[in-house]
C-alpha cells in the first residue's frame, strides 16, 4: 500500500479494495528473479564447463572486435548451437536467460497491478514491456 | 594466454569487482569495463556488452534480499522505468554508431564523476515536505519502515527525476553499467527520496534497464558467451557473498579505496579515448 499516512504495518485497512499489498507482490518477484539468475547461472555453468574442456588449451582473443556469428546473435541461432551441443551455445542460453529475468519480472508486475485494480500502473507496466519486448524481438534477435 | 588462464583471471578479478562493489554500495559494473580493457586488452564494445550482463544478474540476485526490508517502492520504481528503458534503448543504439574513442572519453566522465559522488557526505536528515501534486496523482509517496516506526515520504520535482533518469538510462546503454551516481543524483537529489527508499528501488531498476540494451547488445554480436561467462559468474559470486558479510567498521575506508580505484581507472579512460589508444 502507498498511504502518505503512516499506516500501520499488519492489517491494511478493510475499505481498501486491493486483495494483496505493494509488499507482497515484491517478495514473491523478488524470489522470482533470484530462481531466474540462479537457474540461468546454472545454465552458463553448464556450458563453461564444456566450452573450457573442448577449447581451454587454445589462444585468449578478444583483442581484435569481430562481431559474434549469428549463432549467438540469434534466439533461434543459440537454440541451434545448444542442439549441436555447443558449450557456447549453452553459455548464450544461460545468458538469454538472464536478460528474460527482468523483463518476466515486469510482465509479473502487471498481474499484482491488476489484482490491486490500479489501472493507471497497469498501463505504464504495459509501456515498459513493451520497450522490452521491442529489444528483445524488434532488433533482429528472432532472425 | 590461454583461453583457461584468461577465464580464471577474468572470473577472479569479476569476483572482486562484485565483492567491493557490493560492500561499498557502489556497483562493481562501473570498474568492469576499465579493467577489461585497460587490463585484459578486451575490445570496450565486448568489455560493455559482458559487464551489461553482469549488471542484470547482481540486480535480479540482490532483489530478494532487498525487497524483505520493505524499503523499495514498486511505483516509483515502475514509473521511472519508463524513462530509463526507453534511455536505455537510445543509449544502445547510439553504442553502435559512436567511435570506440568517444565511448572511451564519455566512461572517463562518468568514472570521475561516479568517484566525486561517492566521497559527498550522505545525510540522512528528516524531510517533511508538502505533497507534490503530480507525485500524488501518480501515487508517488511512500512510506518504510525505520527506527522509530513507518516513517512517510513526499516525492518532489517529477518531471526533473524523470528526465534525469532518462539519461541515466542512456548511459546504462551507451557504456553498460547501473549508473548507480546518476540515479542517486534523480532520486536522491531532485526527487528528494529517502536514500534507502531510492538505493533498494535503483537497484531493482537497474536490471530492467540493462535488459531494455542487452537485447541491442546480443542482437549487435556484442554479447561473448566466452567472456561474458566468468564476467558475469564472478560478478555474481561476488555480489552475493558480500551482501552476506556485514563488515561495518570496514565499509568507510573500503569506500575510500574504491573510489580511489574507480578515480584512477576515470583518468586511465580518459587518456585512453583522448589521445585514441583504444
Amino acid at each position: 500500500m502507498n498511504a502518505p499516512a503512516p499506516a500501520p504495518q499488519a492489517n491494511p485497512p478493510a475499505k481498501s479494495p486491493a486483495i494483496v499489498t505493494d509488499h507482497q507482490i515484491e517478495i514473491v518477484l523478488g524470489n522470482l528473479l533470484r530462481t531466474g539468475v540462479l537457474l540461468s547461472a546454472a545454465i552458463v555453468l553448464f556450458g563453461a564447463s564444456i566450452f573450457l574442456f573442448r577449447h581451454g588449451r587454445e589462444v585468449a582473443n578478444f583483442r581484435m572486435f569481430r562481431g559474434e556469428p549469428s549463432d549467438f546473435r540469434t534466439i533461434p541461432g543459440v537454440i541451434r548451437s545448444v542442439l549441436h551441443g555447443k558449450g557456447r551455445g549453452w553459455m548464450q542460453l544461460g545468458l538469454l536467460f538472464l536478460i528474460a529475468t527482468p523483463i518476466a519480472r515486469v510482465a509479473f508486475s502487471i498481474v499484482g497491478f491488476a489484482l490491486e485494480r490500479d489501472r493507471l500502473y497497469m498501463a505504464f507496466t504495459l509501456l515498459v514491456l513493451a520497450v522490452l519486448l521491442y529489444s528483445l524481438l524488434g532488433s533482429g534477435l528472432t532472425l | 594466454m590461454t583461453i583457461l588462464t584468461f577465464t580464471i583471471l577474468v572470473a577472479v578479478v569479476s569476483f572482486v569487482a562484485g565483492l567491493l562493489g557490493s560492500l561499498t554500495g557502489l556497483g562493481g559494473g562501473v570498474v568492469l569495463v576499465p579493467l577489461l580493457t585497460i587490463f585484459f586488452h578486451v575490445d570496450i564494445r565486448y568489455a560493455i556488452g559482458a559487464s551489461l550482463v553482469s549488471v542484470i544478474a547482481t540486480s535480479s540476485g540482490a532483489a530478494a534480499a532487498y525487497v524483505k526490508e520493505g524499503f523499495s517502492n514498486i511505483r516509483i520504481g515502475m514509473f521511472l522505468e519508463i524513462a530509463t528503458t526507453f534511455g536505455a534503448l537510445l543509449g544502445a543504439f547510439l553504442a553502435t554508431w559512436i567511435p570506440t574513442a568517444a565511448i572511451a572519453t564519455i566512461f572517463g566522465t562518468v568514472l570521475l564523476y561516479s568517484a566525486y559522488i561517492s566521497r559527498r557526505v550522505r545525510t540522512e536528515a528528516q524531510r517533511s515536505l508538502p505533497p507534490d501534486p503530480l507525485a500524488t496523482r501518480l501515487r508517488l509517496n511512500g512510506s518504510f519502515p525505520d527506527l522509530g516506526g513507518e516513517r512517510s515520504y513526499n516525492v518532489q520535482r517529477v518531471p526533473t527525476g524523470f528526465s534525469l533518469m532518462f539519461g541515466a538510462g542512456a548511459l546504462s546503454g551507451l557504456l553498460g553499467i547501473g549508473s548507480g551516481a546518476v540515479k542517486v543524483l534523480a532520486m536522491d537529489q531532485a526527487m528528494q527520496i529517502p536514500f534507502k527508499v531510492s538505493t533498494t528501488t535503483s537497484n531493482f531498476m537497474i536490471g530492467v534497464t540493462a535488459a531494455a540494451s542487452a537485447g541491442v547488445y546480443l542482437s549487435r554480436g556484442y554479447v561473448d558467451p566466452a567472456l561474458s561467462m566468468p564476467v558475469m559468474l564472478g560478478v555474481l559470486a561476488g555480489s552475493l557473498i558480500g551482501s552476506r558479510i556485514l563488515v561495518k567498521a570496514e565499509t568507510k575506508s573500503l569506500r575510500l579505496v574504491f573510489s580511489v580505484v574507480i578515480l584512477v581507472l576515470g583518468l586511465q579512460m580518459l587518456y585512453k579515448g583522448l589521445w585514441g589508444h583504444i
